[in-house]
C-alpha cells in the first residue's frame, strides 16, 4: 500500500470501499477489499509517459501561475450533505484522486480495468494510454459553503468566511442564467488534452455523488491568456490578443501584491497563499462583431488585430500611450477595451487572467453560443475585480458585443501540505 | 453596432466604395507601382513613396510609420485639396493600407506626421489603362446628406411631439391611451436610434433596460414607464404613485427636449449615413429579433420595423452613389433583400401596428433573424 492509500483508508468519511459497502453489492465487500489490496500497485501512471511537471501540494495550488494549458473543463458543485464530516471526507478523497490524476494515473486506487468484474471500475477509463497532459486541478470554495441564502451557518464555517467572499454584485449587462452561476465548490481542470480534463471532472463528480452535485460545468477549448513569459498571447474569438498585461509567474512581487492572499488580509489565517477566482461566462455577439470593419474592431479593442500592438504604436508588449493624440482625441480611444481595463486607469490594479474560449453549439437563431469563459485570480475581488467590471460595463465600447450569462466567485485555498487535504486550513 | 463617433463627427474609417474606394486591406508585395502596389514610409520629417506613377485602377499604398508621432497619408486631387483617399491614425511602427480606385490624372501624395499642416507632399501620376474607373458623383452625395439630415430632424421633432402627449396621458392616469401611444411614439426614436444613442449622457437615462443598470444607478426613461404600464409579467411589482409618474414623465420629456435641440444642429457625412444604416440593422439583430428590447410591452416588432425604416432611408440616400459608381448589382441585391424582409414583417402586421412579440413562433423569429442577417451582410459590403 502506498502512503496515500493508508491515508485514505483511515479517513473517517465514506471512502470508496465504505461506499461499496453501503451499496447494493454489500455481499461483495470482502472480496472487493481483498482484491484491492492485492492489486494496489496497478494504480501507477501510464507506462512510458513523462511525469506531471506540476505538484498538487505546495504553497499554492497548481493551475494558477503554472503555464496555462489549452483545454479546460470547469465544474461548480452544490454541497448536498449537511454533514461536515462527509464534506471533509470528500475533500480528502478528492485530494488523493487529484494527485493520482495529475500524475496520469487513475482516479481511484485500483484502476479502470484492474478491479473486480462485478463492480463498476473506480476509474472510468477514457484516459487509458493518455499521458498526464500537464493536467492541473484547482479547487475552490464559494460563499454558499459558509452560509446559505438565508444566512444560516452550514458547516460551522460562517465566522471564517472572508468578508469579500460574497456573491458578485449585479453588473450592467448581466443577463445571468442562475443555472450557470454560483456554486459551493469549484474544480478547474486544465490540460493539453480535453479528454484528460473531462476525465478528471467526470471522476471527481462521480466520487462526489451523495455529498455534492454538479451545479453547472463549462468546457473551454482555447486559452485566451498567458501566465508565463515564454507563452505567446493567444487570441479570443473576436480574433484579437487580449490580456497582454497579465500578471506572470515570473513576477514574484506582483503576485504577492495582486494575486496571493496575504496573512494579514481578512481570512488570511486560512486563505494566505491562496487567492480568489472570479468567474464570468461572457457570450460574444459574434455575428454582429464579424460585420464590423477592421478599423472599427481595432478602435474598439485599442490594439491592432495583426500584431496586438497598441494603436499608439510599437510592439505588442509596448505600453500603450494613452496621451498620444490621434485625429479625434487620443489615438487609443478612451472607450477602447485596452484603455478601460488598463492598470493605469484602474489604480494600478492588475489581475491574473486564465480564461478560455468556448463554443457551446448554436442558439435557436443559428448564432454561435460562444464567447469567453473569463477566469481571473485576484487577491481581493472587492478592490480588483468589482471596480474593473463596473468600469468596463460603463465605459467599454466592446460591451455592445458582450452578454454576461454566468457569474461566480470562489476562494481558492493554498496548496495542501504533505499529508494534508485540500482546504484543511479552513476546516482544521 | 457602435456609432460612438457619430456625435463628435469623428472620421470613420469606412467609406463608400467608388466614392473614395477605401475598401480593402489586402497585403502588399511589389513596390514599383506597375502592379498597383506602392509602399510609403512616413518618418517624422520625410515621406518616401516607392513609385510616382501607376496605371489607372486599384492602387494599394502600404503606409508604414517609421517616426515617433502619429501620421496620416493622403492621396489628393490635382487641386491639392480634394481628398481622393486617406488613411489616418497610424501609430509609430505600425502599418496601414490604403486602397483607392483611381482614374488617370495628376495627383499628389502627402504624409502628415503629427497630423498637422500641409504635410510632406509629392507629385503622383496615374496613367491611362484598360481598367475603367468612375470618378464618383458629388451631387448625389450632397443630395443624400441633405435628405438624411432632414429625415433625422423630422423624426426627432415627431418624437418630441408624441412623447409630450404620451407623458401627458401617463401622468393623467389614462393608461389605455398611454399604452396605445407607447410604441407609436417610440417608433420615432427607433428610426434614428443610432443617432439618438450617440449621446452617451442621454441614452442611459432615456432607453436603459432594467438589466443594463449598475448598482446605485437610477432607472429612468421609456422602459421604466413601460414596466409600470405593463406590470403583469413583473414579480412583486409595486405600481408607481402619481407623484412618481410625474417625476419619471417629466424626466423623459426633459431629456427628449434636450435630444431634439441637439439633433436639430447635426449634419451627416455620406459614410455616417451608410454606417448608420448598417447600425440600425445591427440593432434589430441584437435586441429586437430576440425580444429583449420591450421586455414588458412586447412591442418589439414596432421597433423592428422602425429600425428597418431608418436603415432603408439611409440606404436610399446612398443608393444613387452606389449605382453611379458601377455597383448596380449590389444595389439590386439590397433592394430585393429589403423587400424580402418587409414581406416577412408584413405577415405580422395587425391594425396600424404589429402583433405581440410573444405571438411569434420560434420558426418565425428565425426567419426574421435570417432575413436581417442577409441584409446586414450586404450593408456591411457597402460601407
Amino acid at each position: 500500500m502506498t502512503e496515500e492509500e493508508t491515508t485514505e483508508s483511515t479517513s473517517s468519511g465514506p471512502s470508496r470501499r465504505a461506499m461499496i459497502g453501503t451499496g447494493a453489492v454489500a455481499s461483495a465487500i470482502g472480496i472487493a477489499g481483498g482484491f484491492t489490496a492485492g492489486r494496489a500497485t496497478a494504480a501507477e501512471p501510464t507506462k512510458g509517459a513523462p511525469p506531471s511537471p506540476f505538484a498538487l501540494r505546495g504553497a499554492h495550488q497548481p493551475g494558477i501561475t503554472t503555464p496555462v494549458q489549452d483545454r479546460l473543463h470547469f465544474a461548480a458543485f452544490d454541497v448536498t450533505t449537511t454533514s461536515r464530516a462527509r464534506l471533509i471526507s470528500l475533500l480528502k478523497e478528492w485530494t488523493l484522486a487529484a494527485e493520482r490524476l495529475m500524475d496520469g494515473g487513475p482516479a481511484g486506487p485500483i484502476g479502470p480495468v484492474e478491479g473486480d468484474y462485478r463492480l463498476p471500475p473506480d476509474d472510468t477509463g477514457e484516459a487509458i494510454g493518455l499521458p498526464p497532459s500537464r493536467l492541473t486541478l484547482t479547487f475552490g470554495f464559494g460563499p454558499g459553503l459558509f452560509v446559505d441564502d438565508e444566512g444560516k451557518d452550514r458547516f460551522g464555517l460562517a465566522d471564517r468566511r472572508p468578508e469579500v467572499l460574497t456573491d458578485l454584485p449585479h453588473f450592467p449587462g448581466d443577463q445571468l442564467d442562475q443555472a450557470r452561476s454560483r456554486g459551493d465548490l469549484c474544480v478547474q481542470a486544465c490540460a493539453d488534452d480535453p479528454q484528460v480534463a473531462v476525465h478528471a471532472i467526470r471522476n471527481l463528480a462521480r466520487i462526489g455523488f451523495g455529498t455534492v452535485s454538479v451545479r453547472w460545468s463549462q468546457l473551454g477549448f482555447g486559452r485566451t491568456s498567458s501566465t508565463t513569459a515564454g507563452q505567446a498571447t493567444p487570441r479570443n474569438l473576436f480574433g484579437f490578443k487580449d490580456g497582454t498585461k497579465n500578471v506572470l509567474a515570473e513576477e514574484a512581487k506582483a503576485l504577492d501584491e495582486h494575486v496571493w492572499v496575504q496573512p494579514d488580509d481578512h481570512g488570511g489565517d486560512w486563505l494566505a497563499g491562496g487567492s480568489y477566482l472570479a468567474v464570468r461566462r461572457i457570450n460574444m455577439v459574434i455575428e454582429t462583431w464579424d460585420r464590423q470593419g477592421l478599423g472599427e474592431q481595432e478602435s474598439l479593442i485599442g490594439r491592432t488585430k495583426d500584431s496586438g500592438a497598441p494603436l499608439s504604436g510599437g510592439q505588442e508588449h509596448d505600453d500603450p500611450d494613452f496621451a498620444m493624440p490621434g485625429k479625434d482625441g487620443p489615438i487609443v480611444p478612451k472607450d477602447s477595451h485596452v484603455a478601460v481595463v488598463h492598470p493605469d486607469h484602474n489604480d494600478g490594479v492588475r489581475i491574473l487572467r486564465r480564461g478560455y474560449n468556448f463554443v457551446d453549439g448554436s442558439t435557436d437563431l443559428g448564432t454561435l453560443d460562444a464567447g469567453l469563459f473569463f477566469l481571473a485570480y485576484v487577491r481581493d475581488p472587492a478592490t480588483q475585480f468589482v471596480p474593473m467590471q463596473n468600469s468596463m460595463a460603463k465605459n467599454d465600447a466592446m460591451m455592445e458585443y458582450l452578454k454576461f450569462t454566468g457569474s461566480a466567485l470562489f476562494a481558492i485555498p493554498p496548496g495542501p501540505a504533505e499529508g494534508e487535504y485540500i482546504g484543511q486550513t479552513l476546516f482544521g | 453596432m457602435n456609432l460612438r463617433h457619430l456625435a463628435t463627427g469623428a472620421s470613420l474609417a469606412l467609406l463608400v466604395p467608388g466614392l473614395a474606394a477605401c475598401t480593402s486591406n489586402s497585403p502588399t508585395t511589389g513596390a514599383d507601382g506597375s502592379d498597383g502596389k506602392v509602399t510609403v514610409t512616413s518618418s517624422d520629417d520625410a515621406c518616401t513613396v516607392s513609385a510616382t506613377e501607376v496605371p489607372a485602377g486599384p492602387v494599394t499604398f502600404e503606409v508604414t510609420n517609421s517616426g515617433k508621432q502619429v501620421t496620416e497619408f493622403y492621396l489628393l486631387g490635382e487641386d491639392g485639396l480634394r481628398i481622393v483617399g486617406e488613411v489616418e491614425n497610424i501609430g509609430p511602427q505600425l502599418s496601414r493600407d490604403l486602397v483607392v480606385n483611381v482614374p488617370a490624372g495628376t495627383y499628389s501624395t502627402a504624409c502628415k506626421p503629427g497630423m498637422k499642416g500641409e504635410g510632406i507632399r509629392a507629385g503622383f501620376t496615374v496613367t491611362k489603362s484598360d481598367t475603367p474607373v468612375d470618378a464618383g458623383d458629388q451631387a448625389n452625395v450632397e443630395q443624400a446628406q441633405t435628405n438624411y439630415a432632414t429625415y433625422v430632424k423630422d423624426q426627432s421633432d415627431q418624437l418630441l411631439t408624441k412623447t409630450t402627449e404620451f407623458v401627458r396621458l401617463y401622468e393623467a392616469g389614462k393608461d389605455d391611451e398611454a399604452r396605445d401611444l407607447y410604441a407609436k411614439a417610440r417608433v420615432h426614436w427607433e428610426r434614428i436610434e443610432t443617432v439618438a444613442e450617440s449621446f452617451g449622457d442621454l441614452d442611459p437615462k432615456m432607453d436603459a433596460r432594467e438589466a443594463d443598470l449598475e448598482p446605485g444607478q437610477k432607472w429612468t426613461g421609456w422602459h421604466r414607464i413601460e414596466k409600470d404600464l405593463w406590470p403583469q409579467d413583473a414579480k412583486d411589482y409595486t405600481a408607481l404613485t402619481d407623484a412618481q409618474r410625474k417625476t419619471y414623465g417629466q424626466d423623459l420629456l426633459k431629456n427628449t427636449t434636450t435630444l431634439d435641440s441637439r439633433i436639430q444642429k447635426m449634419t451627416f457625412t455620406i459614410d455616417q449615413i451608410a454606417n448608420g444604416s448598417r447600425g440600425l440593422l445591427e440593432e434589430v439583430a441584437k435586441g429586437k429579433v430576440t425580444g429583449e428590447e420591450e421586455a414588458w410591452s412586447h412591442t418589439d416588432l414596432w421597433d423592428f420595423q422602425a429600425n428597418v425604416d431608418g436603415a432603408k432611408v439611409g440606404y436610399d440616400g446612398v443608393r444613387p452613389v452606389l449605382v453611379a459608381n458601377g455597383d448596380k448589382d449590389l444595389a439590386k441585391q439590397l433592394d430585393s433583400r429589403f423587400a424580402e424582409l418587409q414581406k416577412l414583417l408584413d405577415q405580422h402586421k395587425k391594425g396600424d401596428g404589429f402583433v405581440s412579440y410573444t405571438d411569434l413562433s420560434k420558426a418565425e423569429v428565425k426567419d426574421l433573424s435570417d432575413a436581417v442577417n442577409a441584409l446586414s451582410k450586404l450593408t456591411a459590403a457597402v460601407v
